[in-house]
């Protein structure tokens, strides 16, 4: 455990707790979604594509907002946590944890996805032949094959998650060890012109991000294209 | 004949009307109420426009220092008007106090803060929203009042904190934090409580929160920057700015 004196070892620490929590939560909620996008030829696909994908496209300002409404003591998910003895979840770690999971949610279930569409038919129906289930096939078959794309997914997501700053921001109330990740103390120092505090932590996130990528291109060298 | 006045409305379209000066106005969060009307009571007067930006004092402060274009700063302190003169990125001898600030303690709930600010003793409430005392001279105030009522350290544990006194305040009105520490302003319009509860923080608990203007450099020579601070100096500004709840 770190001591909570440091703040930037608290922020780290606190920073990565959560891009683990939230990567988990995705591949627990994220795989189903993209299993069933992958395979099916309801027309819902083309709108649950598109709800998974808005993250892509909004403003974290959007989601951080409406975030704030909703998860507050007026709001419908603030009502339901407030009914389950939860209380409210603004400024709290869980709180960043939804943000996190909406937010980073198409970083991980769309290479997930393409790497399920990549599998295609045949190995199913073969598995099928050979008699077996549907949850016997998917471990066994599909997520072996899809190794790739649960590296890349997993490597995106947690990734995304420690560079996520505008929704921690607005829904987060930067409270140290509970809700001030690193990108916002990076804004904390840069605006109290702190540069030189800045600069450690900045410079951390750049070789951080760098090698993450670097990972990801030495794994995946060439996005397996079919 | 019908060329030559086409030619006329382009140039005026391009440039604007040359007799308005445009004037770019960093403006501390908690003034942006205020600083909104006098802008528009300024223009009708003046024909020249004010363009605002709102964010906290310690914001402009770094951004200022680093060539942001504002011409003129509201801060809601008097020390950075005065560190940035010293500086030499504001025009020496153009500050002067345009507010005087109050802090209040307030909920977006009606009988929830009362009128003595004895809530805080009781301590019945998760959240406490603060604007970031790095920042925000609303938020110094604020640790200033319960350091002097001696709960610093009992409330620490409860404080959220708004990246400015705006934030702070959103915190509060959407019911995430029960109460907080604003400007007085933020909650006030034409001399009343304009819902919640709240507590006016004495003067004595805390300094007095002088918020200066001053033109900054790139302001110097723009009879727009020049003619809003002999504006704010006006009874008419003064009136609006004595309608959100300042002293002078």
């Amino acid at each position: 455990m770190v001591t909570i004196s440091d703040p930037a070892l608290s922020a780290i620490w606190l920073t990565l707790r959560l891009a683990t929590v939230t990567t988990l939560l995705l591949f627990i909620i994220g795989t189903p979604i993209a299993w069933w996008l992958a395979r099916t030829r309801s027309w819902l696909k083309a709108p649950v594509g598109a709800l998974v994908a808005l993250p892509l496209v909004l403003p974290p300002t959007v989601i951080g907002f409406y975030l704030l409404v909703a998860m507050g003591p007026q709001g419908p998910i603030g009502q339901f946590t407030q009914a389950l003895g939860l209380g409210v979840l603004p400024f709290t770690f869980w709180g960043l944890v939804v943000g996190s999971v909406l937010y980073s949610m198409p970083f991980v279930v769309q290479p997930l996805q393409n790497a399920f569409d990549a599998i295609g038919e045949r190995p199913l129906e073969v598995a099928a032949t050979l008699r077996a289930g549907p949850w016997d096939t998917f471990f066994t078959v599909v997520l072996p094959l899809a190794r790739p794309g649960l590296i890349t997914a997993g490597i995106l997501g947690f990734a995304h998650t420690v560079g996520e700053f505008g929704v921690v921001l607005m829904i987060g109330g930067n409270i140290p060890g509970k809700t001030r990740v690193v990108s916002v103390q990076i804004y904390d120092h840069v605006e109290a012109l702190e540069y030189a505090q800045a600069h450690w932590l900045a410079a951390g996130m750049l070789v951080f991000s760098f090698v993450v990528l670097l990972l990801l291109y030495v794994f995946n060298p060439n996005g397996r294209r079919k | 004949m019908h060329q030559r006045k086409f030619i006329f409305s382009l140039l005026i379209f391009f440039t604007g009307l040359a007799s308005a000066d445009e004037v770019q106005v960093a403006v501390a969060a908690n003034f942006a109420a205020p600083m909104q009307v006098i802008a528009a009571a300024f223009e009708q007067d003046t024909g020249h426009k004010a363009q605002l930006a709102f964010g906290s004092s310690g914001k402009f402060y770094a951004q200022i220092k680093n060539g942001a274009p504002f011409q003129v700063l509201l801060s809601a302190d008097d020390k950075i008007p005065t560190q940035l003169e010293r500086e030499g990125l504001a025009v020496p001898g153009t500050h002067f106090t345009y507010a005087i600030g109050q802090l209040a303690l307030w909920s977006a709930q009606k009988n929830v803060v009362d009128g003595k600010g004895e809530i805080l003793q009781a301590g019945h409430f998760t959240h406490l929203a603060i604007a970031n005392p790095k920042l925000a001279p609303y938020g110094a105030a604020a640790i200033e009042v319960l350091k002097n009522l001696g709960l610093l350290s009992a409330l620490q544990t409860k404080f959220v904190q708004g990246e400015n006194i705006a934030q702070t305040h959103q915190f509060i009105a959407s019911g995430n934090a029960e109460l907080g520490f604003v400007a007085l302003s933020q909650v006030m319009k034409d001399g009343k409580l304009r819902g919640g509860s709240a507590w006016v923080v004495p003067g004595n608990l805390h300094a007095p929160i002088r918020q200066d203007a001053v033109i900054l450099t790139s302001g110097k020579g723009n009879p727009a920057a020049a003619a809003l601070m002999n504006f704010l100096k006006s009874a008419k500004a003064k009136g609006i700015i004595r309608a959100y709840g300042y002293d002078f």
